[in-house]
């Protein structure tokens, strides 16, 4: 499956849905994404993993390159995702201490506003 | 089982052809429902890295895949024909060393350098800036499958992986 991107605001913050696979080839436009939004001074961000159905290395330096954009903004990206598979690759390469991830967009949401 | 080999032209597109063609064959062979999905992240970890690497070096050469069933083992082997000295200096991010277990001669020197600003790997989804350090999908290989070995030589690398399978019936 190709990769599907959205996005929407709520309470202020950006959610980002992602479905498909992120690999190699799909993962320069959620990386231009990702770009785009920090350029237009969205630097609280929600990634939602949900219905994502591959994620590789690739994938996940797109998600550290935009968490570094962010944090220069001393903003922040936090994901959604419950899939063991894709926490899998999380888990293994120690990314799990990085990204904050929730279970749920609303959790992603109030636990960005409680910090605040 | 007969050995399947797939080759084909370095372009990310068809990585994710290679990843489906192995795990089908992985499935074919025995291995686990379970390990399926580590097959598939594996494999497809194992062909980024040589697209990559042919882009860099030679991107008219094919990467190769090679899959065959071997003492109850499905093993994978994916080889490219890049030279592990680099094409052109560095121009950022330190080469680290991947954590691949069992490597013979592995020589991370050049290779996979995963953050060289402006270098075309804005095509391949790698964030300019070094986001990932050098050598990150053959550690993630190593966390996949228990059986990882890296042989580097002047023609290039090959990265052969296996997982435990079932003795298939033909």
């Amino acid at each position: 499956m190709d990769l599907k991107l959205g996005h929407y605001n709520k309470d202020g913050i950006e959610v980002v849905d992602v479905e498909g696979e992120i690999d190699v080839y799909t993962a320069p436009r959620l990386r231009e994404l990702l770009i785009d939004l920090v350029n237009k001074n969205n630097y609280q961000l929600v990634v939602n993993m949900e219905k994502v159905e591959f994620l590789d290395s690739t994938g996940l330096g797109v998600l550290v390159g935009g968490l570094k954009r962010v944090r220069a903004h001393d903003g922040s990206l936090d994901l959604v995702c419950t899939q063991e598979r894709i926490l899998k690759i999380f888990r293994i390469t120690g990314l799990t201490k990085v990204f904050g991830i929730h279970d749920t967009v609303d959790q992603a949401i109030a636990a960005k506003k409680s910090e605040k | 089982m007969a050995t399947v080999e797939v080759t084909f032209t370095p372009l990310p597109a068809h990585v994710r052809t290679a990843r489906l063609v192995a795990t089908a064959v992985a499935r074919r062979s025995g291995v686990d429902e379970a390990l399926l999905d580590e097959v598939r992240l594996a494999v497809g970890e194992a062909c980024s890295r040589a697209v990559e690497a042919h882009q860099r070096h030679c991107p008219a050469e094919p990467v190769r895949i090679e899959m065959t069933d071997q003492d109850e083992r499905f093993v994978v082997t994916v080889s490219d024909h890049a030279p592990t000295a680099p094409a052109r200096p560095s121009a950022s991010g330190p080469a680290a060393p991947a954590a691949a277990s069992d490597s013979a001669g592995h020589d991370s020197a050049g290779h996979d350098s995963a953050g060289q600003d402006g270098a075309g790997y804005e095509g391949a989804g790698y964030d300019g800036g070094s986001a990932i350090p050098a050598g990150f999908g053959l550690a993630v290989i190593s966390g996949l499958a228990d059986d990882v070995r890296v042989l580097s030589t002047s023609s290039g690398v090959s990265v052969r992986m296996s997982w435990p399978s079932t003795a298939a019936t033909s």
